[in-house]
């Protein structure tokens, strides 16, 4: 693990850029343990106040202290991210292996059903459901509904693997010696299928927390809890831009960029690295 | 022709149907696991607001409500009843703009989403595959190198905030741009010249967004397309021929790594779409992503309601027509 790491630094730099940001965000999360202020309580520091040394990311019309607040909305972002992809991981692998390795009409079913999630527009679809679940959103409920919709890419690149694993010869001698289906796929296909799955998971995230932004913009998330995208819907309700506070906007923009491009640096990254023919060519061999 | 028609536009014609059908079956059981009774819920939340409604066009709008939800009878007459009234084109009124029909006010949207929508998405496809196939084939080009590199860091960004960042710098710090709007409050749409101009100025920032966000996916995925090819035989021969290296780069690398790229597109204006209605909502663009925010704060479930019917059909049809011109660009289903 660490070798790979090393390596990696070594080798690639988007590696190395996606390194440094994504260790500044996860000293952001550290930090939020030992945050002075209380996410949850406003007017505790000076309205409005621009970036300066004692606030770094300034403080916003509800007398928040922006940079520990966000401290708080990255972690939770991010907690969201992992939850979602957690959840579609999970519906990816099943259809995916049961698809893959079963094939004939479940395989059929499966895929056009695939399809047809890949095709549909997820956001007007995600509104409705956020419209209708306004009063009991959480982050909790979000990762659901967000894994239930966030799988359908990753099953069809999982099944596909799948398919040509079957025709290994490993796959026959398992079948030949009596091994039950559930356990091929468990044991003889699943270590295969886990280096995609590690990569989807990053993309996964990202679409995530994209999302969680997005809607919440709408105002269908849950607004009390500090997230990235609440950030900017409180920036937006409380006119930001047009008083003047620009940092309101800045300070959660930086910060989900620097996320999203160390997340998807990774990425890529690690995308290379899985495919072995990249990976020589990376240092060169 | 036959056999083109059984085994390639058969399948796609039932896809298409499977799409809507999976779609609207969606939306139509969403609303039935919702915890609150959603039609109560709704008059309540009208009432609270203010609006002065006498008791009657109460009651014609908990009937409207109703048959909206389609909460009458039993659930299988609830969904065969609320097919009819799709195939019917009727989506019930907008609860905000009572009476207005929900169909009429996604239809004023609608051409404004679409003259952002199709021109950026068309533009930042062919600029993706241009420069992505010309960044494998001229690998040491420094330029194209630097615009990989910044096409790759604004991809994964969310397009609210790229569009976000953009406002600021060109509308707000260098005032080139137009801050919000289609056009300039006070004119009216119209044909004339100096309308058509004053609209293009305020697409100009909307649109840039949508090409900065999807250059970047086309980009790598051309680039990965062409790695292989520049090294088959009949690009090494057309070299030896002495051909020139544009016509090489388009007649025999571009054209082949064409489809996947376009089965790509197909694939992904749903998500494309959905970043467009966000993205209108930072420009207060007049599209359907404004709509849906203004239903949103005005509580216009009817609308959100219709706007995700419309969205499913719109871009299951999409994908449909670009399914049927798929052979136009692929010999091999058209000869086949």
């Amino acid at each position: 693990m660490f070798k790979v790491i090393r390596d990696l630094l070594r080798y690639d730099a988007r590696f190395r850029i996606a390194f440094i940001f994504l260790a500044a965000v996860v000293l952001l999360i550290l930090l939020s343990t030992v945050s002075p202020y209380d996410p949850n309580k406003s007017f505790v520091v000076e309205m409005d106040t621009p970036p300066s040394l004692e606030h770094l990311f300034g403080t916003d019309s509800r007398g928040q202290d922006l940079f520990w607040w966000l401290t708080f909305a990255v972690r939770n972002s991010l907690f969201l991210g992992v939850m979602t992809a957690i959840i579609s991981r999970v519906i990816a692998v099943l259809v995916g292996l049961i698809a893959g390795y079963r094939g004939g009409w479940i395989d059929r079913v499966l895929m056009v059903i695939n399809d047809s999630f890949v095709v549909l527009p997820v956001l007007p679809i995600l509104i409705l459901l956020g419209f209708l679940l306004r009063d009991s959103m959480n982050l909790f409920l979000l990762a659901v509904i967000l894994g239930l919709f966030g799988w359908p890419f990753d099953a069809r690149l999982i099944r596909s693997q799948v398919l040509s694993l079957k025709e290994r010869s490993f796959t026959r001698t398992a079948v030949y010696s009596g091994t039950s289906g559930f356990w091929i796929s468990l044991n003889e296909h699943l270590p295969f299928v886990l280096p995609i799955v590690f990569a989807t998971t990053i993309n996964n995230i990202l679409w995530s927390i994209g999302m969680e932004v997005t809607l919440s913009i709408l105002g269908l998330s849950d607004l009390t809890t500090p997230t990235l995208g609440t950030a900017l819907y409180w920036a937006n309700q409380h006119g930001a831009l047009v008083a003047g506070n620009w940092w309101w906007i800045a300070a959660p923009s930086l910060v989900a960029i620097i996320l999203f491009l160390g997340l998807y640096l990774l990425f890529a990254s690690i995308n290379e690295y899985i495919d072995p023919r990249t990976r020589l060519r990376m240092i060169g061999g | 022709m036959q056999k083109f028609l059984i085994r390639y536009l058969i399948p796609r014609i039932i896809q298409f149907l499977t799409i809507i059908f999976i779609g609207i079956t969606i939306t139509f059981i969403i609303p039935r696991l919702a915890p609150t009774d959603p039609v109560e819920a709704q008059i309540s939340m009208m009432v609270a607001r203010g609006n002065t409604l006498d008791a009657q066009s109460v009651a014609s709008m908990r009937t409207a409500l109703t048959e909206l939800y389609g909460l009458s009878g039993s659930p299988v007459q609830q969904y065969f009843a609320f097919w009819g009234r799709l195939l019917r084109g009727d989506l019930g009124p907008s609860l905000a703009n009572f009476p207005t029909p929900v169909s009429e006010m996604i239809g004023q949207a609608l051409p404004y989403t679409l003259a952002l929508l199709v021109p950026a998405l068309t533009i930042s496809w062919i600029l993706g595959n241009l420069f992505g196939s010309m960044s494998s084939y001229y690998p040491k080009n420094k330029a194209l190198n630097v615009i990989e590199v910044l096409g790759q860091a604004v991809r994964p960004i969310p397009y609210y905030i790229v569009a976000l960042v953009l406002l600021v710098v060109f509308a707000f710090f260098i005032p080139i741009f137009p801050f919000s709007g289609a056009y300039d409050i006070g004119t009216r749409p119209n044909w004339s010249l100096a309308f058509i101009w004053n609209f293009i100025q305020h697409a100009i920032l909307p649109a840039a967004t949508l090409v900065l966000v999807g250059f970047g996916g086309w980009f790598v995925g051309m680039k990965s397309l062409t790695s292989n090819i520049i090294s088959e035989d009949y690009v090494v021969y057309a070299e030896t021929a002495g051909l020139k290296k544009n016509k090489i780069l388009t007649n025999y690398i571009m054209r082949n790594a064409m489809l996947p790229q376009l089965t790509g597109l197909a694939l992904s204006i749903g998500t494309i779409f959905s970043g467009a209605l966000i993205m209108e909502v930072v420009f207060g663009y007049p599209g359907i992503g404004m709509l849906t925010l203004v239903a949103v704060f005005r509580n216009d479930y009817s609308m959100i309601m219709g706007i995700a019917i419309y969205s499913i059909i719109g871009v299951a049809t999409a994908v449909f027509i670009m399914d049927l011109l798929y052979p136009l660009f692929d010999p091999r289903v058209r000869y086949q």
